[in-house]
């Protein structure tokens, strides 16, 4: 990546310039303080995401497992609509967003025609990625039938899907991303009805079933996880997905400075586990929770979860206990049943 | 389509006559457009466009990105992305599956990409019908697509490969939808002139060429393209600062069109020794008419044979067809209209409490002259419903009674044409 781009503008702002020609790809980097010091988010400051919201995070460390040239697609969103406010942008590297249940087909139209100009020679790189940051109405409900369209062609595109579990954009509405029992301003909490009474679609597990070459699951609390497997996600030729979760403070009602923390209790509690699929391996536990299965005295009761979200908060009353009871059995039970296929997790 | 008076650079005996209906005529102009990407789902009467583009592409006979789409939302979704990367992208539907992407059409505009669609004209539900009618034409009328109706298997060859060069003219970059009628067009078999592939690669110029727009950060000016050696950003939130601005620039491209459109008509011209009136409409004996028949599609034909007949007995009929509704060519059919008697437009769709939207056009661009002529609407042909040469004579011979008797102010300006009571 060039650091001179042809510009007066203040060195923090650099985009990122990638003349044609081939080159081999940036080194992916394990070590902090190397990569603080060797890379830029394509996410520039003075975007107007939340104070406390892991979109950004998501974006942020994807971006340092880029490999290059690369186009960002973002369907309609939060991520959309607080980075490209006219006539600024955010982003460091080229970016379209055209609407909000086509992401997958935008991509899918933009890897045509890198394929095509790349045949007729008209474009000088060996490789340019596609990448689409997604919100999980973009992705789960509005938008499903454009990326499932894209994973049966094969479309080599990475689809990076930052669930926040409701339709944030516009005012904490529910959507098929969002858990059971969770208060939204769609599903209140009322007194016959406590917050949604659906479970969240399986999204990762319908796109394993889609037979991709590379699913995973990851948050921006666990980094390392999540670089490795967006830079796995690159490299694989055809779709790839990862479910990211993240989290936001205003609708998941959890306090700015814990927005990473409550990510971190996602995952040991075993609400939101951490894996990656590809049609070789199967599916393989990573990180926290390869860890949680060698060692199950770590997996936290869900409480420890909800404890800290106001969108959980009704739970919490000595009347829902047999609710909460509810959701720990469903969480064990998709635990178990995770374990059982993880061809890593101890028999 | 006038005959030529100057010698073309491509005379017919260097142009290959073949027989295709008009779905395998679009589908050999977008082969013989250096087309990148085409993303199209199927929906009838389109099919054979993109049954006989994936034949080239199963056959390598063009090095086209072919991607199979699960709806027209995402086909034209994936024209834009392709476009926004810098490619030639192309996609065929009609009724329904327009109705289905409507949304990306204002997008693609918006965005000022210059994809090109052929709408094989289908009536939109319900009833569920696949026959032809313009419902689904109008329904795109102000998503800012310039918009051009053929009469004829041969011209939406032409007209086809003209909408690429009208398209990515650097003073329009708008996207063109090349309207056929559904079966009258789409599945009719024609004689037709091809042009040689060589001709066509000439006339557009190559594959596409972007355009440079102006980025505060850089320096120079950069290609309008999804480019990593100089990023921008496509698609951006734009709120009453700045949308109006960009909408009226939007504006004032689709005027700058009827210029491109009448220039492209007349190179083609020189190209093949065929043209299409002035590129935005095709008059027939008007100079002198008394009543004047205005029409869009393959309609024409069969007005303009009646209209020659009646000519022969001394009837004072002219026929006017449209050839573009967008840009809609209002000071050209005022000149042309202003001075005849009685006008009758016929609109192949209805607009339930309104006039036909071909009918308000042509009453907006007489209203101001100081004579004008009695307007009247007739809907016709709805659902693909034949408008049969009888059909055109009994309107007529109405028309002629209303000019002696004279219209009335009150009588019903809209009426239905070959519609059973």
């Amino acid at each position: 990546m060039s650091t001179q781009p042809t510009s007066k503008t203040r060195a923090q702002y650099k985009l990122w310039i990638f003349e044609p020609g081939k080159r081999e790809p940036l080194p992916l980097i394990f070590n902090l303080r190397q990569l603080a010091e060797q890379r830029t988010s394509i996410m520039l400051p003075g975007h107007r995401m939340c104070a406390g919201c892991t979109a950004p995070l998501v974006v942020k460390l994807a971006s340092f497992a880029f490999r290059g040239p690369t186009i960002v697609v973002s369907p309609t969103g939060c991520l959309e609509v607080s980075t490209s406010i006219y006539p600024w942008t955010s982003w460091a590297v080229p970016w379209i967003h055209s609407a909000f249940e086509n992401a997958a087909a935008t991509a899918s139209g933009i890897y045509a025609a890198i394929n095509a100009l790349k045949k007729t020679g008209r474009l000088k790189y060996d490789h340019v990625d596609v990448v689409v940051f997604a919100g999980d109405g973009g992705t789960y409900d509005i938008g499903f039938q454009a990326l499932s369209g894209m994973a049966e062609r094969g479309d080599d595109v990475l689809y990076i899907l930052y669930d926040n579990e409701a339709y944030m954009n516009t005012g904490i509405q529910r959507s098929g991303g969002t858990p059971k029992f969770a208060w939204t301003t769609t599903t209140p909490v009322g007194s016959v009805m406590p917050g949604k009474i659906q479970h969240k679609k399986p999204i990762a597990e319908i796109m394993v079933a889609h037979k991709i070459p590379y699913v995973a699951t990851g948050t921006p609390a666990h980094w390392l996880d999540f670089i490795k497997k967006v830079r796995k996600g690159l490299e694989v030729n055809g779709p790839a997905f990862i479910h990211a979760l993240a989290s936001c403070d205003r609708g998941w009602r959890v306090e700015e400075a814990l927005s990473v923390e409550v990510l971190r209790r996602a995952v040991d509690t075993c609400y939101f586990p951490l894996w990656e699929w590809s049609p070789e391996t199967g599916y393989l536990l990573t990180d926290r929770s390869l860890a949680i299965a060698r060692n199950p005295s770590l997996k936290q009761p869900i409480e420890k979860y909800l404890e800290i979200q106001g969108r959980f908060r009704h739970l919490l009353r000595p009347e829902n206990r047999e609710l909460v009871k509810q959701l720990q059995e469903y969480v064990d039970a998709v635990w178990e049943d995770l374990l059982r296929r993880a061809s890593n997790a101890p028999r | 389509m006038s005959i030529a008076e100057v010698v073309p650079r491509y005379p017919k005996e260097k142009q290959k006559m073949m027989m295709l209906n008009g779905d395998e005529a679009v589908a050999y102009a977008v082969k013989q457009s250096y087309v990148d990407v085409v993303a199209a789902y199927p929906i009838t009467p389109q099919t054979i466009i993109v049954e006989k583009f994936s034949e080239f592409v199963a056959n390598g006979e063009v090095h086209t990105e072919f991607i199979h789409v699960e709806s027209e939302h995402s086909a034209m979704s994936a024209c834009i992305g392709a476009a926004a990367a810098g490619a030639r992208a192309f996609t065929s539907t009609c009724s329904q599956g327009l109705a289905l992407m409507a949304e990306m059409l204002y997008i693609a505009s918006g965005l000022r990409l210059p994809v090109v669609m052929a709408v094989t004209n289908r009536a939109l539900s319900a009833p569920i019908n696949i026959h032809s009618d313009h419902s689904d034409a109008y329904l795109m009328r102000d998503s800012g697509w310039i918009m051009l109706f053929v009469e004829n298997v041969q011209e939406a060859y032409d007209t086809t490969i003209q909408a690429f060069k009208i398209a990515e003219h650097s003073e329009v970059q708008l996207p063109v939808s090349v309207h056929l009628d559904g079966f009258f067009l789409s599945h009719t078999m024609e004689n037709l002139y091809i042009l040689p592939d060589e001709a066509v690669y000439e006339f557009l110029g190559g594959p596409r060429k972007l355009v440079k727009v102006k980025v505060e950060y850089f320096d120079e000016e950069l290609d309008y393209a999804l480019n990593p050696a100089r990023p921008l950003s496509m698609g951006m939130l734009a709120f009453y600062d700045y949308y109006f601005e960009i909408k009226i620039q939007q504006v004032e491209a689709m005027k700058r069109a009827e210029k491109v459109i009448r220039e492209v008509n007349e190179e083609w011209y020189k190209l093949t020794g065929r043209k299409y009136g002035d590129g935005l409409v095709d008059a027939y004996a008007i100079s002198d008419a008394e009543i004047a028949i205005v029409v869009m599609g393959s309609s024409a034909g069969t007005v303009r044979s009646v209209a020659k007949k009646l000519r022969e007995k001394g009837v004072k009929v002219g026929v006017l067809r449209i050839r573009s509704i967008r840009p809609f060519p209002h000071k050209t059919v005022a000149e042309l209209l202003k001075d005849v008697k009685l006008v009758a437009v016929l609109d192949r769709a209805a607009s339930p409490g309104s006039f036909g939207a071909l009918y308000l056009d042509i009453i907006s661009s007489l209203y101001n002259q100081k004579e004008r002529p009695i307007v009247v609407d007739y809907i016709y042909g709805l659902g693909g419903r034949d408008l049969s040469p009888q059909l055109v004579y009994k309107l007529v011979e109405d028309l002629e009674e209303g000019l002696k008797r004279g219209f009335a102010p009150e009588e019903e300006v809209v009426r239905y044409l070959g519609v059973r009571e």
